[in-house]
């Protein structure tokens, strides 16, 4: 199972503290982890953002160290380039301790395209290969649906083109094991949501 | 009180606008705020008058961006992520429940915003989103996110997971199935997160679907999926078969390696089922057989309330008779001989072989190459798995492992296939009695050796070691010998993987690797620098400029330091612990020394030298650690020039040879000639500060008949005579031109450790005592050339002056200096009788505060 699905930044943004990530989009799969405790609603919505946000720093350093090693500069790229960006992007895998944010062991899959990190957070027995593949899929299409390499907001105002994308390729966490043409009919379908 | 003004039209331009009056808002009663909420597609807009009649209007994205503001102000002009508002204020209950009638409506966008809305806000205290259960069915996706997302308790997923089967149960007769594909993922979550909101029964029931879905799905296409309705008559045309990846028409069952020009339902459920089968077969042991009193009141509730809409024969059965009946009750055609879950794992041992043999097919497209890797891991950790529950099948399986290993081998882009099968020899290989060397020589050899650069391939691997550390030490006796080639793994990517590195390394610390581990560990900034101009000798041809003017490639390529590099690069252990020309190559790689890579991967050492120290003293005998503390004082001269690396591994090298030292006293005696004559070159005292000063407190603390009854008049005098050299030397003189002065820290200590071991001879008295007069003297004049600083210099005299009046009484200065062991064995702190002792030792800290 995949236990959440971020975007967030991985580079220096203006209003946020340096090293730090701001989350552009988190979607947590499934009930939550301290559903037993004594917390109150409140409490267990903050702690799960703050979750999402340790996750959210830990990839982000693990894409700068990352960039850092390699010594290779960025090349901008522009609206219309989605493909080749996503091509040229950093991708690797950080795993994170039981309790550091959730209970057990995850490893945190990421691809840096750009200044933007794309996280999956999955179990750790879970197909790697296969979540490396889907976390491309969402990422194509998160690039070509929100105009993501380009200005503008659309990733926080059409958040919920995300989560029809979510709820199709990567239904409540489930990895699918999708041939091209399971996964072409459902790209239709998300096309055909996007068009509305 | 709530006005509302409904949009009826229901367009996604605007759902909603609420007006709150003063008595329901949600901003402290200071400000008197009327908020107004609307609903666009893809925000809700909180407009808020501040009675002044300015309207504020927040446009709230409906994700959050920035989780850490807690105090959300207002009269924020810039977009306010609905997260942090939604920590201090509910919605309106009326607002919550047209929302949540909107989840079902028809048209998905406002599924989804409704859904998305309801998820991060919070949910009503008390009335919790109470699904109707009679449509169960027509539950979709979004909405039943929101459910999980929700969900208070295990009862509420015990009970949502009671209607979910149920649905699939009467799903054959009735509805478009497509819309229950989602029911898959959803068991599969709650069995993620709570498995004990499953039965038995449901267990059982879902065992036997499994294998309808994987085995006996259609072999024709489905209709394309866009022409519905109309045109679909059942019966207008014959179906085509289903396809293999490489075009052939498939002659077996359907697997998710078949293509079609559209799909059956059935043919779905094939997909969703595959995908969870490995979990499912994992987990559905922990499904508790205690809670079925719980269960059956769950049940009972249920069939109740849906006794008026659906007639479920099956459960009604199994009311009365229990689980039993499940098993009996058949809802296939096929025979069943076995009981469910033998069932389904025989049938996903058939699934999973077919996959194996699919997978050899050429496909045409990228995608589904990178399909067929995947499915080959699934398929292996499948076998695997259910080899693990039934033993029987392992030698019905173990020919198609063998087989596929045999072909895939030799390719190392199938290394990530490679490790399950690894997996499945280290579980099984004993069992079958096969001979494992050749997997144990792919994973320890070649993977590491030859990509090292595969940061997903070193993540696994790595997870595999940690988890089958103890088989691996029990059978693989080669695993402790790769630790060179392992390290490699580290050297290319320090930060993500020192985190697996720390609960290794313990188990790579022995006696026979303990020396050779050290070296290499000192060394692994050499070893990432090596790597790095190993892919560039690789990639950039010798002719190109890009490698010009980089030394050290000219120098990897040259065949006279050839041996040096090779020595890094070796793959096992035990070819000698370290070489004698290491300078060279330190000078060799001497411009890697700002490489990131390597400067990362230098950050590594020192966190794991503190974890080979720690093990090494429970594994090692004294005469391995004498050897490990001669490797200190030798190797603290032999680094990788990173100044910054340098002085962090003095510090690792500090503290524990203070440690080995109050562990094993008579290690100092032992190795004496080595440290003296460490300690007794002034040069050290410059450029080893942090070492120095601990080898010379280690010789005045442990230099004494009580520690070692070896320790003679005449070795205290020599080790007095090469420290008093030292210090009369570096308080004697400016430093050279350049050079910084001595530490004062390092002066004290030269002073405390003499004044320490005169207490112990004697004769040695009047010369401490003449040079520290001497000391007095020189410093009366203000300032001195050995010591800059003004405050450094009254410390040192002070500490003189203290030194040297404690030394007018030999016998207290003895027991101040040198107490015997027991007074600093902690439990005497309560003895009155030794209450002097104790003053004593008082005094020593006062007077001798390192």
């Amino acid at each position: 199972m995949v236990r959440c699905f971020l975007i967030h930044t991985v580079c220096p943004v203006g209003a946020v503290a340096a090293g730090d990530s701001r989350v552009l989009y988190s979607r947590v799969f499934g009930p939550d982890e301290v559903m037993m405790s004594e917390l109150s609603p409140e409490e267990r919505r903050l702690l799960q953002k703050e979750k999402t946000a340790v996750v959210a720093r830990h990839v982000r350093s693990a894409v700068s160290l990352f960039r850092e090693a390699s010594g290779q500069p960025l090349v901008e790229m522009v609206p219309g380039e989605e493909a080749l960006a996503l091509q040229e992007a950093d991708s690797g895998v950080v795993r994170l301790r039981a309790g550091d944010p959730f209970s057990e062991e995850m490893s945190a899959l990421w691809l840096g395209v750009q200044s933007l990190g794309f996280a999956l957070v999955c179990e750790p027995h879970e197909n790697l290969l296969l979540a490396e593949g889907t976390l491309r899929n969402l990422t194509r299409h998160c690039l070509d649906h929100l105009h993501m390499l380009g200005p503008g907001s659309e990733v926080l105002l059409r958040s919920n083109r995300i989560d029809a994308l979510l709820s199709r390729l990567l239904p409540h966490g489930q990895l699918l094991f999708l041939n091209h043409r399971f996964a072409q009919s459902l790209e239709k379908e998300v096309a055909a949501y996007m068009a509305k | 009180m709530c006005t509302f003004q409904t949009d009826d039209s229901f367009t996604p331009s605007c759902l909603y606008s609420v007006q709150l009056s003063p008595e329901s808002a949600f901003l402290s009663p200071l400000q008197p705020l009327f908020p107004c909420f609307s609903l666009t597609s893809h925000s809700l807009s909180v407009a808020l008058s501040d009675g002044m009649l300015k309207h504020k209007e927040l446009q709230l994205p409906i994700h959050q961006c920035h989780p850490s503001i807690s105090v959300p102000n207002p009269f924020f002009t810039t977009p306010l992520p609905l997260s942090t508002v939604a920590i201090h204020f509910r919605l309106p209950p009326e607002l919550q429940k047209r929302l949540v009638s909107l989840l079902s409506s028809p048209v998905e966008q406002l599924q989804v915003l409704s859904s998305a809305v309801l998820r991060e806000t919070l949910p009503l205290s008390g009335q919790e989103l109470n699904y109707n259960q009679e449509n169960i069915g027509q539950l979709n996706s979004h909405a039943a996110a929101l459910l999980l997302s929700q969900a208070g308790s295990r009862a509420d997923l015990s009970s949502l997971c009671a209607q979910l089967l149920r649905s699939l149960e009467s799903r054959q007769s009735e509805g478009p199935a497509h819309c229950l594909t989602h029911t898959l993922p959803i068991l599969n979550t709650v069995l993620t997160h709570s498995p004990e909101s499953l039965t038995e029964d449901h267990v059982t029931l879902l065992s036997k679907k499994l294998v309808d879905w994987l085995r006996y799905a259609s072999i024709t296409q489905g209709v394309g999926a866009s022409s519905g309705g109309f045109f679909t008559g059942p019966r207008s045309r014959q179906p085509a078969p289903i396809a293999e990846l490489d075009g052939t028409v498939s002659g077996d069952f359907f697997t998710v390696l078949c293509v079609g020009q559209g799909f059956t339902d059935d043919q779905w459920m094939n997909v969703y089922s595959f995908s969870m089968l490995r979990h499912w077969l994992l987990t559905y042991h922990s499904v508790s057989n205690g809670n079925t009193t719980a269960d059956t009141a769950n049940r009972l509730q249920l069939s109740l309330s849906l006794s008026h809409s659906h007639s479920f024969s099956y459960d009604d059965r199994s009311e009365v008779d229990g689980s039993v009946v499940s098993m009996v009750s058949a809802t296939s055609s096929s025979s069943r001989l076995l009981p469910p879950k033998e069932r389904l794992r025989e049938k996903a041992f058939q699934y999973c072989q077919r996959l194996i043999e699919q997978s050899d097919r050429k496909a045409h497209k990228k995608t589904d190459t990178d399909l067929q890797k995947a499915c080959l891991v699934e398929a292996v950790c499948i076998l695997d798995c259910v080899c693990v529950e039934d033993t029987s099948l392992v030698f019905r399986t173990f020919p198609c492992i063998k087989g596929l290993f045999g072909r895939l081998s030799s390719d190392l882009s199938f290394a990530r296939v490679l490790l399950p099968i690894a997996q499945f020899y280290l579980n099984h290989g004993e069992m079958a009695a096969v001979d494992c060397e050749s997997v144990w020589n792919l994973v320890f050899g070649r993977f590491p050796a030859e990509l090292f650069n595969d940061h997903f391939l070193a993540h696994e691997l790595l997870r595999f070691l940690r988890l089958n550390l103890e088989s691996l030490q029990l059978r693989v006796p080669q695993y402790t010998h790769s630790f060179p080639n392992l390290l490699k793994l580290l050297a290319w990517d320090s930060p993500a993987l020192v985190d697996d590195f720390v609960d290794l390394l313990p188990s790579l610390v022995t006696t026979g690797t303990a020396v050779e581990l050290l070296h290499t560990l000192l060394d692994l900034p050499c070893l990432s620098a090596t790597l790095v101009l190993q892919l560039r000798s690789v990639c950039l041809p010798i002719a190109d400029p890009g490698g010009r003017g980089l030394l050290s490639l000219d120098a990897f390529r040259n065949p006279s330091f050839r041996g040096l590099f090779l020595f890094l690069l070796r793959t096992e252990a035990g070819s000698g612990d370290t070489i004698d020309r290491l300078s060279t190559l330190h000078e060799l790689l001497a411009e890697a020394a700002d490489w990131p890579r390597v400067v990362q991967c230098a950050q590594t050492v020192p966190v794991l030298l503190h974890i080979f120290f720690n093990t090494v003293i429970t594994v090692a005998d004294e005469k391995l650690l004498a050897h490990l503390i001669l490797v200190m004082l030798e190797r603290s001269s032999l680094l990788l020039n990173i100044p910054k690396y340098c002085r962090e591994i003095h510090r690792v090298f500090s503290c524990h040879l203070l440690r080995l030292c109050k562990l094993h006293p008579s290690l100092v005696v032992d190795q004496s000639h080595e440290l003296l004559e460490f300690a007794g070159a002034t040069a050290n005292v410059y450029s080893k500060e942090e070492i120095y000063t601990h080898v010379v407190w280690v010789l005045g603390e442990y230099l004494s008949v009580s520690c070692d009854s070896r320790c003679s008049v005449s070795l205290i005098t020599s080790c007095f005579e090469a420290l008093e050299a030292v210090l009369f030397e570096i308080t004697s003189s400016a430093p050279a031109p350049g050079a910084v002065c001595a530490a004062p820290r390092v002066i004290t200590t030269l002073m405390s450790a003499l004044a320490k071991l005169a207490s112990r001879s004697h004769d040695l008295i009047p010369r401490v005592s003449l040079f520290l007069s001497k000391l007095r003297t020189v410093t009366r004049g203000g300032s001195v050339a050995w010591c800059s600083d003004e405050d450094d210099l009254v410390a040192i005299v002070t500490r003189g002056e203290e030194l040297w009046s404690l030394l007018k009484a030999p016998g207290v200065a003895q027991s101040v200096l040198t107490p015997p062991p027991h007074v600093t064995t902690p439990q005497w702190h309560r003895d009155i009788n030794v209450a002097m002792p104790l003053r004593l030792r008082a005094l020593t800290n006062l007077t001798h505060s390192q």
